[in-house]
């Protein structure tokens, strides 16, 4: 963890590796989800004005946060839009998610690289003394 | 794990051990042995272990940590023998590939227009996240792409029957199944058509500068101080959403199927089950879409340059494709047998001879298409005779990052990969600064490097090498 971030990078060689952080499962998950919106852009510069509904089920939480970042990939690829925030709730393995972005200005964002999908290399959800941890490599 | 046992200068090996029901065989010099990820060897391990693997599992001299399977892994299996088909052995980007184009233009004539040619290619041809082409297809002509590829793409008025003929199976994946192929990917896909997307995806001006064999070079069209334009891509979004799909759903069956996957990213599925060939028909659907993709940015790229250089010919020299799973048929200890052939960041390298080369090209082998880095050379090599037997006729496919993007942020600012190529006379086009300090040459290794290794080890001969003259970045 870089800094007091909630979320980072870790190495990856070809590809980036995101992690969240958080006192729930639900912190980690959003801030997973910011990690990856960092490898496209400054995640301050997506204003987080219009929600769009996510929804996922897994047999386990690991599988759920793969779902959960690809259900987000795929609202970017085919909404052309950004996210920055994320509230989320996760109940027996259903997620239920608000992700809140803005469209994509190619201008403004300088978008430095497109991902394609979140993998199940380095895939970990675990917590530990009440602290979560939720990462994963994606591949841009 | 045990060290690796060198064979010979450009090969090594680990014997099969434990759960690994073949070799693991790496081909490298020995400083591109040090300088590789230990992960590369993990994981070449780990695809030993697969049901059905034939002979060895392979990594090219690119290799660099992937996702289950290294990114220059080669495996091959044999359905009559269990043998799986792995949607994590192909990866998410299926069919990604490049082809390259002859102009007949001579560099220097070139050399003063890069400026214009930047400008045109970088407007013609839409790159970067987010970017649309101006095709949008919906219900029955996404089915007729999916089915046709680059055949398809033909009957829209994006190219000539030539072209085809220098595609890898015609333009055309049998077997394709568009309707495996969910909603969400096609959706994915309905204004991606003709895009070059983002990251390590490129459309090059390049120069040739060497040749190193004469009779591959004349056969190929390749001469000493002409130009070539070079086009790095795939499937776009619906590849993407395939690989993410059945990934997933090849995860969830694998335990069903009493696969133990040392990796959930070697995800597979028997060949002969209905999951496996469900995946197979999606997949195949996927590489038509790359091809289509590619032939469509042809087309782009013709339009762009025909005012520019108005002799330049255009003629596609070969189209090859990095992430897919083929039907092939291949010699194993002297008896022909029908294999399923991953190559996952590896290129497909038929040796002189072989039925599915063009004519022109049967004498000396494919075409092998190396990309470099913004900076650095590209390459031309043949396919090879022994290749088949050293890696079911496969070859290496690019420099391969030596350095992580994020560490190239670090050490690089876009604005000045910009400058410094600009003061090597190469033009860079792009929609993201961060994107080309990502990319930056440095981070790549040494493709020359990669390629001797290659050529050494038979996997393929050099032909041709190539200089950027002018880099649009995805």
């Amino acid at each position: 963890m870089s800094g007091d971030r909630a979320w980072s990078h870790f190495r990856h060689q070809a590809d980036v590796g995101i992690c969240g952080e958080g006192a729930t499962p639900e912190q980690a998950f959003a801030n997973a989800a910011i990690a990856m919106t960092a490898v496209i852009t400054a995640p301050q510069r997506v204003r987080p004005e219009q929600p769009v509904s996510l929804h996922c089920t897994a047999p386990d939480l690991e599988l759920l946060l793969v779902d959960f970042l690809n259900a987000i990939v795929y609202e970017m690829a085919t909404r052309h839009m950004l996210f920055s925030r994320f509230d989320l709730s996760i109940r027996d393995g259903r997620l239920d998610a608000i992700a809140w972005g803005e469209a994509l200005d190619p201008q403004r964002h300088q978008p430095a690289v497109e991902v394609k999908g979140a993998s199940y290399t380095e895939l970990e959800v675990s917590h530990e003394n009440g602290h979560w941890t939720a990462r994963c490599v994606v591949d841009v | 794990m045990r060290p690796l046992q060198q064979k010979s200068p450009w090969c090594w090996e680990l014997a099969a051990e434990n759960e690994m029901r073949v070799p693991a065989v790496i081909y490298a010099d020995a400083p591109l042995i040090d300088a590789m990820d230990e992960k590369v060897l993990e994981q070449t391990a780990n695809v030993a272990r697969l049901p059905g693997i034939v002979q060895a599992s392979y990594a090219m001299p690119d290799a660099h940590w992937g996702y289950g399977f290294p990114i220059g892994g080669v495996a091959a299996f044999d359905a009559a023998a269990g043998g799986v088909v792995s949607a994590g052995g192909v990866g998410f980007d299926i069919s990604c590939g490049v082809r390259s184009l002859l102009t007949g233009v001579s560099a220097s004539d070139v050399e003063p227009l890069r400026e214009r040619l930047a400008e045109a290619l970088f407007r013609a041809v839409p790159a970067g996240l987010g970017s649309t082409g101006t095709i949008r297809l919906h219900g029955r002509e996404m089915e007729a792409m999916l089915a046709g590829g680059a055949r398809w793409a033909l009957g829209q008025g994006f190219g000539n029957e030539a072209d085809l003929l220098r595609t890898e199976e015609r333009g055309c994946m049998a077997g394709a199944r568009p309707e495996y192929v969910s909603a969400q990917a096609k959706k994915r896909q309905r204004d991606e058509m003709g895009t070059l997307g983002s990251g390590n995806h490129y459309l090059e001006v390049q120069r040739i500068t060497d040749i190193h064999d004469a009779e591959a070079a004349a056969a190929f069209g390749l001469r000493v101080g002409e130009v070539v334009i070079s086009i790095h891509c795939g499937s776009r979004g619906l590849g993407h959403q395939i690989g993410t799909e059945y990934l997933r759903e090849m995860v969830l069956a694998a335990a069903d199927f009493g696969i133990k996957l040392p990796d959930r990213e070697l995800a597979c599925a028997p060949i002969n089950s209905p999951l496996g060939q469900r995946y197979l028909g999606a997949m195949r659907a996927g590489i038509n879409c790359a091809l289509a993709n590619r032939q469509i940015i042809t087309h782009l790229t013709r339009e762009a340059v025909r005012d520019i250089l108005p002799g330049a010919s255009l003629e596609l020299l070969y189209d090859v494709s990095h992430n897919t799973c083929k039907q092939e048929r291949h010699r194993v200890e002297g008896r022909e047998r029908e294999l399923y052939v991953h190559r996952k960041g590896a290129t497909r390298a038929f040796g002189p001879g072989h039925s599915e080369l063009p004519p022109e090209y049967r004498a000396v082998g494919q075409p092998v298409i190396i990309g470099g880095s913004m900076g650095t050379s590209s390459w031309i090599l043949a396919g090879t005779r022994e290749s088949e037997s050293l890696a079911f006729s496969s070859a290496c496919h690019g420099a391969g990052r030596a350095m992580s993007r994020h560490a190239a942020t670090r050490r690089w600012r876009g604005a000045g990969v910009v400058d410094e190529l600009a003061r090597r006379g190469i033009v860079i086009r792009s929609p993201s600064l961060r994107g080309v300090a990502e990319e930056a040459p440095g981070a790549y290794k040494d493709v020359s490097a990669v390629v001797e290794a290659a050529d050494h080890a038979g996997l393929a001969r050099k032909v041709a090498r190539l200089e950027p003259m002018v880099c649009i970045k995805g």
